[in-house]
Order: C-alpha cells, then sequence, then structure tokens
C-alpha cells in the first residue's frame, strides 16, 4: 500500500524545500525580533497618538488568521499595483506577524528590567536613549530570550503556509514530487519527518543560548 | 573659606512630592577634598538630598553648584539633556543595591562608560578598568559576570565604575547598607582609601563610627531639615540638639 | 473602498462564519477529549503510556498544522481512510490542539502545590478522589486560561482547512476574491467576522474566569 522507496529520487527536490524552509525562517524570524523591539519601545516611549493606534492594529494581528494576512498582503499589494514576489511577501508577512506577538514579550521584558539599572546609567552621564540602547534593551532581550526563541520555532511550522501563495519551500517542493508519482502519503510523511528534525534542532540550539544567558542574569 | 568656590554647593534646596514637603530648604557647601556625611532616620530626606545632588531627584526649588557649574541650570529639552548628562560625567554615584550591568563583566562594567561617553578607545579603557579593579582589590574579577560576585565585591565593581569617569566628586547612598555584616569593611576600605586621596565625597550611611572616623563635616537631617551639624566629633559625641541625641541613643543601642 | 460589494457579499459572509464556527467548535470537542485523554497518559504511573504520551506531543508539535492536514486528507485514501474536508479538518485540528491543550492543563496542575496533594492523601484520599476534589478546583483557573488561548489559537488555524476544501471564511473569501478582484474589501470583510468571532471566545473566557475567580479568591 504504502511505497517510500519513491521518496530517495526527490530527495534534492526535498532537500532544497528544506533549505528555502530554513531561510524563510532566519528572515522572518530576524524581522520578527528587530520590529518587535521598535514596536515594543514606539508603544512603550513614543507619543500616545502613535502608540494607541499600533495598540489597535495588534489587535488586528492577533485576532485574524496567519492565512488571511498573508492573502490580504499579497492580492492587495497586487490590488495597489505593488508586484512583490511571493517569497517576500511571505518573509514580510511572516515577519510583521510574529513582531506584533515579539513586541509584547519586549514590552514587558524592558518594563521588568531593574529600575536602579537606568539610575546607574543616568549617574555615569548616559542619556536616556544611550541607557536604552546600552543597558536596558540588552537585558531585556535575555529575559526575552526564552519566548521569542518558542515564537520563532512556531514561526517556523508556520512558514509551510506560504507553499499556498507558491513559495518553493518544502511543503510545495513536496507537491510537486507528489504531482509527478500521486504518492500524498510519502511525501507529506517525509515532509513531516524534516520539519521535526529542524524543530528538534531549533529547540535545542535555542535551549543552548538560553541556558547562556540565564548564567548571565 | 578660601576664595575658591566650594566644589559642591546647594542653596535653598526644598522638594515636594504633592503636598508632602520632603526637603525643606537645605544649604550646604562641600570644599575640593572634604568629605560630608549625612546621617538621620529613615524618611529623613538624606537620600533624596544626595540624589538631587546629581538631579536624579528633581528639585522643587533651590540652587546646586558643581564646580562653579550651576546643575540644574535654566536649559530646557534636548539642551538641559545634554548639559545635565556632561555634569553627571563629573560626579560619580555609587547605589546601595549597587545597580551593576548584570550582562556585562566587571571589566566592562568600568569600561563602558569611558568607552561610549569620552570616546576612549576599548584598549585605553580596559587598562584603566584594570587599574581600577586593581585599586579595589579586584585584579582577578575582570571576566566575572556580576551575578558571580559577593555584594562586597559588586559594590567595589560599582566605586570602580565611577571613578572610572574620573569624577570630581563622589556621591555614596547607602552604599554598605545592603551588604552582610562581614562583607561591609571591604566596602569601607575602598573608601577610606579614596578620601585619603582628596577625592570630594557624600556619604550617607548609618554606620555612626564609620562616618566618624571618615569624615570631615557630618549633618544629622530629620524630617526634611538640618537638624543639628558639624566635626563628626561634636555632631557625634556631643549633639547639641535633642533629637540628634535620641537618634543617636536608638541607633548605639542596636 | 466599495461597500456595496461588502453588503452584497455579506449573507455569505455570514454563512462561511456559521462554518468556521462548526468547524472550530468540533475540531474543539475533539481536541477537549484528547487533551483529557493524553493527561491522564501522562499522569500513569506506567511508563510505556507517558512515554507514548511525551512521543506523540512532542511529534504533533513538532510539526505543521498544515502538512498534518495534507498527510490526513491527501494521504488518507492510501491507508483506506475516505473523510470528507470537513471530517478531515475537524479530526486533524482537534488531534492537532489537544496536544497542546495537554501541555496546558499538565501544567496547571503541577503547578498546584505538592504539598496539597500530600495532605489529601495524608488524610487517606485515593489518587482519583485526591484529583478530583483538591487538585483540579485549584487548578481550574490556570486550566481555563490555558483552554481559551488554545481556543483562540484553534480557530484562527481553522483558516487552513480552506486549503483541504472546507468551504469556511477564509475559502470563501477567496472565491470572492476570484471573481471580484477586491481582495482589500473581501478579507476585510473575513477579517472582522474573524474578529468577531474571536472577541467573543475571548469574552466568553473571561466570563466563565469571573465565575471561577471567586472559587480562587476562596483559597487559603
Amino acid at each position: 500500500m504504502l511505497d517510500f522507496s519513491v521518496l530517495p529520487p526527490y530527495a534534492d527536490l526535498l532537500a532544497t524545500g528544506a533549505l528555502w524552509t530554513v531561510l524563510i525562517t532566519v528572515l522572518a524570524g530576524a524581522l520578527s525580533v528587530v520590529l518587535g523591539v521598535l514596536l515594543a519601545l514606539v508603544t512603550l516611549y513614543g507619543p500616545k497618538l502613535i502608540s494607541l493606534p499600533l495598540r489597535g492594529i495588534a489587535f488586528l494581528f492577533m485576532g485574524t488568521p496567519l492565512l488571511l494576512q498573508l492573502y490580504l498582503l499579497y492580492y492587495g499589494l497586487a490590488q495597489l499595483g505593488v508586484l512583490l514576489p511571493a517569497f517576500w511577501t511571505g518573509v514580510m508577512g511572516l515577519g510583521v506577524h510574529y513582531a506584533v506577538y515579539n513586541a509584547d514579550i519586549f514590552r514587558s521584558a524592558i518594563q521588568s528590567v531593574d529600575e536602579g539599572q537606568m539610575e546607574a546609567a543616568r549617574s555615569l552621564g548616559f542619556g536616556r536613549t544611550a541607557a536604552l540602547r546600552h543597558f536596558i534593551i540588552p537585558q531585556a532581550t535575555l529575559t526575552a530570550l526564552p519566548q521569542v526563541g518558542n515564537n520563532s520555532i512556531i514561526l517556523l511550522k508556520d512558514t509551510a503556509v506560504l507553499s499556498v501563495l507558491g513559495v518553493a519551500e518544502l511543503v510545495l517542493n513536496a507537491q510537486r514530487g507528489i504531482s509527478a508519482t500521486y504518492r500524498p502519503f510519502e511525501f507529506y510523511f517525509a515532509v513531516a519527518v524534516l520539519y521535526y528534525l529542524l524543530n528538534l534542532a531549533m529547540e535545542w540550539a535555542l535551549g543552548r543560548a538560553a541556558r547562556k544567558a540565564e548564567a548571565i542574569r | 573659606m578660601t576664595s575658591a568656590a566650594p566644589m559642591i554647593r546647594l542653596r535653598g534646596i526644598r522638594k515636594s512630592y504633592g503636598s508632602h514637603e520632603v526637603l525643606k530648604g537645605i544649604d550646604l557647601d562641600v570644599d575640593q577634598g572634604r568629605i560630608v556625611s549625612i546621617i538621620g532616620p529613615s524618611g529623613s530626606g538624606k537620600s533624596t538630598l544626595l540624589r538631587s545632588v546629581n538631579m536624579l531627584e528633581e528639585i522643587s526649588h533651590g540652587e546646586i553648584w558643581l564646580d562653579g557649574v550651576q546643575v540644574n541650570s535654566a536649559l530646557t529639552g534636548r539642551a538641559f539633556e545634554t548639559h545635565i548628562n556632561r555634569i553627571r560625567q563629573q560626579m560619580g554615584m555609587v547605589f546601595q543595591q549597587f545597580n551593576l550591568f548584570p550582562h556585562l563583566t566587571a571589566l566592562e562594567n568600568v569600561s563602558i562608560a569611558p568607552m561610549k561617553l569620552k570616546g576612549k578607545s576599548k584598549a585605553e579603557a580596559e587598562a584603566l578598568a584594570r587599574t581600577l579593579l586593581e585599586k579595589v582589590g579586584l585584579a582577578d574579577k575582570g571576566g566575572a559576570y556580576p551575578a558571580r560576585l559577593s555584594g562586597g565585591q559588586k559594590q567595589r565593581v560599582a566605586i570602580a565604575r565611577a571613578l572610572a569617569m574620573q569624577p570630581k566628586a563622589m556621591l555614596f547612598d547607602e552604599a554598605t547598607s545592603a551588604l552582610d555584616p562581614e562583607l561591609v569593611d571591604e566596602v569601607n576600605l575602598v573608601m577610606k582609601q579614596l578620601a585619603a586621596e582628596q577625592m570630594t565625597m557624600i556619604i550617607v550611611t548609618h554606620e555612626m563610627r564609620f562616618a566618624a572616623e571618615v569624615s570631615d563635616h557630618v549633618l544629622f537631617m530629620d524630617g526634611g531639615v538640618v537638624v543639628e551639624q558639624g566635626p563628626p566629633e561634636q555632631v557625634l559625641k556631643a549633639p547639641t540638639q535633642e533629637r540628634t541625641r535620641g537618634f543617636l541613643r536608638k541607633h548605639l543601642a542596636q | 473602498m466599495d461597500v456595496a460589494l461588502i453588503q452584497r457579499i455579506a449573507p455569505f459572509i455570514l454563512e462561511a462564519a456559521l462554518k468556521t464556527m462548526q468547524l472550530a467548535a468540533a475540531s474543539l470537542a475533539i481536541g477537549l477529549a484528547a487533551a483529557v485523554a493524553l493527561v491522564a497518559a501522562r499522569m500513569s504511573r506506567q511508563a510505556i503510556w507517558r512515554g507514548l504520551s511525551a512521543a506523540y506531543v512532542s511529534v504533533i508539535r513538532g510539526t505543521p498544522l498544515l502538512v498534518q492536514l495534507f498527510l490526513v486528507f491527501f494521504g488518507g485514501p492510501q491507508l483506506g481512510l475516505n473523510l470528507t474536508p470537513f471530517q478531515a479538518g475537524a479530526i486533524t485540528m482537534g488531534l492537532n490542539i489537544g496536544a497542546y491543550m495537554s501541555v496546558g492543563l499538565h501544567g496547571a496542575i503541577i503547578a498546584v502545590e505538592h504539598g496539597q496533594y500530600e495532605a489529601a492523601r495524608s488524610l487517606g484520599f485515593g489518587r482519583l478522589d485526591t484529583m478530583r476534589l483538591f487538585i483540579l478546583p485549584q487548578a481550574a483557573p490556570l486550566m481555563l486560561r490555558t483552554l481559551g488561548v488554545n481556543t483562540v489559537i484553534l480557530t484562527k488555524g481553522t483558516a487552513l482547512a480552506s486549503t483541504i476544501g472546507v468551504v469556511e471564511l477564509t475559502y470563501s473569501a477567496q472565491r470572492f476574491v476570484t471573481s471580484t478582484y477586491k481582495p482589500f474589501e473581501v478579507f476585510a470583510a473575513a477579517g472582522i467576522a474573524y474578529l468577531i468571532i474571536i472577541l467573543a471566545i475571548m469574552l466568553g473566557i473571561r466570563g466563565l474566569e469571573s465565575l471561577f475567580g471567586t472559587a480562587e479568591r476562596g483559597r487559603v
């Protein structure tokens, strides 16, 4: 009934897909962290005129499905005449989606940094922005690391959704193999195994980083 | 009185939280190389006064001067920000809770301010930091993160961090209050060493013996006013005010 | 912004929203059953059950929901498993969210201080009675929170069922986009429907929480 010997000829295709999945995870993950920190800072220290609407927009992101957001971005940008490759639409959509979640984490991490840290920096003559940059944000990053890492692992799995937009990552490449062999179970099973391994690798790496961060704190 | 202006001059310092006045008009002159200790019960306003000197606390009225420059100048916005940062670079502060930067090693804690604020090279700042760590007896702890240091060691790193900006004066806010008794001496020793080097210092403390030993001048504060001040042998040994006597009696009984 | 279009498609969006809610409700029912079974196995005295539970949770949480949906719906027939899109969606998403919920529920149980367990056992209560009478009531507020969070995640996740042909909100929206070429209006309308459903769930959870909150305040 099942015949896994159909897979080896497509090993290259699957491996390439897995590489793209990793690349998307890295790019979207980096965007979600950088943008997340910026969002946290603006909503904490920015003028109310900006921070309040941003909170509202954040709720729109948290209250609707990622797939719908990706569709809106993909077809909506096209409607506006902006033709972005599906790959970059996907990276942007995933990055912004998780930036909203990461912003919450960074915000509470920044707020949890001891007030004495700001005072010590100010007493040395650092300005507010410099103090944030050199002392508060680095410490908040250590605090936020486990949760942000967790989000990055969820992001890894959500990259599968980009196949729907036509991004040639792991799932789409598997579908190419399926349309040639009509063996969906074998291919999706292999895909699941690959995701599981990527997931394990990421958990291991983040666990190591978290232990290092814990040693410093 | 010499012709030179005092290093630190406070005039008519007042501060209120809402309707509650915590500082009710304080004057103080500290000449270069002098050491002033401020004692008093908790809530007397002594820490608030110290924190006003570098404007970690904003005052409601009065004037603060450092080496002939007014600290609470009339500047506003960005200009004031630049001004106060420059002033603070010339005044070191040591906190009760150390407030070391936990994500930096001891050496980095000491070297970061000269590097980022004075534009010193990494090599230069680290050489300076090593000298200062050696001076506070922690030459071998440069690579350690604060979490790995004892309270006494942390506070000595904090002193080195403040000294790294080569300040004109040092402010100590209950520097030994959070320490286990057996760790107090190592910090006091460093402070005495600074005193011997003619560092201008204001020390808020509850250690009467240390205040008597090290200071040139002692202020006893209570309820936001200076109740009594003078040389330590007078204020601590032969106080003229009943409130001072009561405080010292209670304190020495403990 | 084409308001007339939104008015025209509103009835269809509403219908699709009902489908989304049905799918979420069916998945939730399966998910709750799976979660309870997984927690029970996780706390079993036999290592084999604990191991199986842990392995299941690890595999489910370590692979994408989309791949799980494809495996069941497209791969299932190879194993003689012929399910309608709705069935495949509800079963897969239920078994998926069940794994996540079991982690939260187990966490809520072990967050109850161990002394509570020992006190009940020292009085002579059995394992099940201890759980039922002392541990679960104390774990309830935290359990409710984790169930709420996961229900929201599940509901948003139902959008993925559109990829196996369940005619729910996202699927309908997409179909309207291809026929009208007005992606912004159509997806915005669908988004609003999702927001209303999610808000309703959050309010419902909050209502339940305030019910249980009184129980928590009574804690010593």
